[in-house]
């Protein structure tokens, strides 16, 4: 027969372990195929989904709470404490086998979820760990989650400015794209025209960048609670989006949700409510407190801290140029998306429709030191993970280097799983070198008619050398910041991630010379 | 890894231990000896309570105590071999063999495979035997080291 096993102890270091091997020795004894997933301390490899749904029956060796029970549901089960396993492991075996062919239902079959046997995504979380590093864990997961959706949006939207630059004829091309409406594409798409692809990369991306928001808060509240977590994250994800709270409403949602969840996922309920609690009371109320926090109570706010703002830089125009351009390189950095950088976004855009501007224009110029202070805090993340590697995680590195093309294209998003993963650090550094390239931007006088593109519309820029040179400084500076920072206090994710890195290392060479003997 | 989980100071042959206590008390004055355990006194309060929580007595005469502590530095093992076997809970016998084992309090996983490595190998009846054949305290750590490997 096959089984599938899951084994834990309190301290999560000895009978899990023990109870595991003990269970494979003896069902290797006695012909029986044993699978055991170790929820133990040193993390847990889920169970492949295929041999789960392969296996015959299933053994608890378990003392703390089965993770992801319903993997496992409708299968004969017994339930018979670790130190059974360790002790008697041969006779926990019989009494499965027993099970199995007396067919005992499995008690837990009614709780499950709508999709037993559904694989599970991994969290990067342990439960035994502190608060401040379960803190760090849950926001890499919602981290590690939105990486894709960044690297593949943002790559889309590039790739359509670069194939737009040729499609269109004079340099309009990074310009015109965005203003395609998606109906055009619907109805008229011909495989042979450039400007229609260009218009689908650039449309794909930004349904995928739609997203990044809602994975972020929702793989956070995932990973405090579970399964319960996702609806009220990604709802409160998307939410966020809608009033204009970007990444930082975020991750707001995603710790509101998560707990929220995992508060009224351990309500006390009468036992004909159970069973209706994870898939329909504990996702609507924690979705519905979710969205009153963020409609009522955040969303005015943030609405009217961005009135305030709006008015007063209109307040600002005519000042001290250099002034401005650092101010609103500063506001570009600092949120990524978010409310500020998109006050000052739609300030320089708005600035654009001004009528009969002459070239040389202050709106230009405005527009051309937002622009450039935008590409910095990608551009910035990707030098620093090429220069000091073993300051980010491996996720980080890998997004580093999406979030060159990202930087370059203007696509301040690429930086937020960097500023996500570690707030403070990146939203200082990017402030401080965004500021520097708004200020150089004004100084030297560049200007740009068009409100996207980066790099792509270099082009339509006046003084380009200028301009490069801004986002050149810009660069360095919030690169050596963040090193900095970064330097001075290591990330033990990331330690952790070095230190398995050297055993893996070490591990490959002397030890395989001398494979154990049973 | 920068520490090796064992060495020969922290292997106690022949040890004489009058009660579980006693035994799990000389292994951790090894772990406080080699500076891995900085609160000799504290660290023996937490494998107490996990003792308390369940008898870690194993089949085959093996005693494991262990325990997550902040008094500890480096994820250890110290091992003894006892001259006259001890009552360790486990229903099969006293224990003989006694594994203590420290680890840091946070969550690194990568030393806690170590470990896990560890109390997969204990199962085998073949390693322990080693271990109890072997004639000294280098003995016991070169096994333990070779045989040890996380999968």
């Amino acid at each position: 027969m096959k089984f599938v096993a899951v084994s834990s102890c309190p301290t999560g270091i000895a009978h899990t372990y023990m109870a595991a091997e003990a269970l494979e020795q003896a069902g290797k004894a006695a012909g029986h195929e044993v699978h055991v997933e170790t929820q133990g301390a040193a993390g847990s490899t889920p169970l492949d989904p295929a041999i789960i749904a392969a296996a015959d029956g299933v053994i608890y060796a378990a003392d703390l709470e089965v993770q992801a029970r319903e993997r496992f549901a409708g299968k004969p089960s017994v339930d018979v404490g670790v130190k059974k396993a360790v002790h008697d492991p041969t006779g926990v075996l019989a009494q499965a086998v027993a099970a199995v062919e007396a067919g005992v239902p499995a008690e837990d079959a009614a709780a499950a979820g709508a999709a037993p046997s559904a694989p599970r995504p991994a969290t990067k979380v342990d439960a035994n760990a502190g608060v401040g590093t379960r803190v760090r864990q849950w926001l890499m997961t919602g981290v590690s989650y939105m990486i894709p959706f960044v690297a593949a949006g943002g790559i889309l939207i590039a790739l359509g400015f670069m194939v737009a630059q040729v499609a269109w004829p004079g340099n309009e091309g990074p310009v015109a794209v965005t203003a395609v409406p998606v109906e055009d594409l619907i109805t008229s798409f011909s495989i042979t025209s450039g400007q229609d692809w260009a218009v689908l990369l650039y449309q794909t991306g930004a349904a995928a960048f739609g997203f990044l928001v809602a994975v972020l808060s929702g793989f956070i509240a995932y990973a405090i609670a579970d399964r319960p977590g996702l609806v009220p994250g990604f709802v409160g994800g998307a939410i966020s989006v809608v009033i204009g709270a970007g990444f930082l409403g975020g991750l707001v949602t995603g710790f509101v949700g998560g707990f929220l969840a995992l508060w009224i996922s351990r309500w006390k309920v009468p036992k004909g409510v159970r069973g209706v609690m994870p898939v329909v009371v504990t996702p609507l109320l924690s979705s519905l407190l979710t969205g009153f926090l963020m409609f009522v109570l955040i969303g005015r706010p943030i609405a009217n801290v961005m009135e305030g703002l709006t008015s007063w830089l209109n307040g600002l125009s005519g000042s001290n140029l250099v002034l401005m351009g650092a101010l609103l390189g500063a506001m570009m950095g600092f949120d990524l998306g978010g409310p500020i950088n998109k006050v000052a976004y739609t300030f320089a855009v708005t600035g654009l429709a001004t009528g009969g501007l002459t070239g040389d224009a202050v709106q230009y110029r405005i527009m051309a030191a937002v622009m450039a202070a935008g590409m910095i805090a990608p551009l910035a993340m990707a030098l620093a993970t090429t220069v000091r590697r073993a300051l980010f995680t491996h996720a980080e590195r890998e997004n580093g280097k999406a979030a060159w093309l990202l930087g370059l294209s203007f696509i301040s998003e690429g930086a937020i799983p960097f500023a996500a993963a570690d707030p403070w650090r990146v939203i200082v550094s990017s402030v401080v070198g965004s500021s520097a390239t708004g200020a150089i931007a004004m100084a030297v006088g560049s200007g740009v008619r068009a409100p996207h593109g980066g790099i792509w519309v270099l082009p339509l820029i006046s003084n380009p050398l200028g301009f490069l040179l801004a986002v050149a400084v810009g660069t360095v500076v919030t690169a050596g910041v963040v090193v900095v920072l970064k330097g001075l206090r290591p990330n033990p994710v990331v330690q952790a991630e070095r230190e398995a890195d050297a055993a893996a290392a070490t591990a490959g060479t002397p030890a395989a010379a001398q494979p154990a003997t049973a | 890894m920068s520490l090796p989980l064992t060495s020969a100071d922290l292997v106690g042959v022949d040890l004489a231990a009058a009660d579980r206590d006693d035994a799990t008390r000389r292994l951790i004055d090894l772990l406080a000896a080699a500076g891995r355990v900085t609160d000799a006194d504290g660290f023996h309060a937490d494998v107490r309570a996990r003792e308390a929580q369940m008898a870690t007595g194993m089949p085959g005469g093996v005693g494991l105590p262990h325990a997550r502590s902040e008094h500890v530095t480096a994820p250890s093992l110290a091992v003894g071999k006892l001259r006259e076997p001890v009552d360790w809970g486990a229903p099969d016998g006293p224990a003989r063999l006694v594994f203590l084992i420290a680890a840091p309090a946070g969550g690194d996983a990568d030393h806690l495979q170590i470990l896990a490595a560890l109390a997969r190998r204990l199962v085998h009846e073949s390693f322990r035997q080693s271990l109890l054949d072997a004639p000294d305290a280098a003995t016991v750590a070169e096994i333990v080291q070779r045989e040890v490997v996380p999968s």
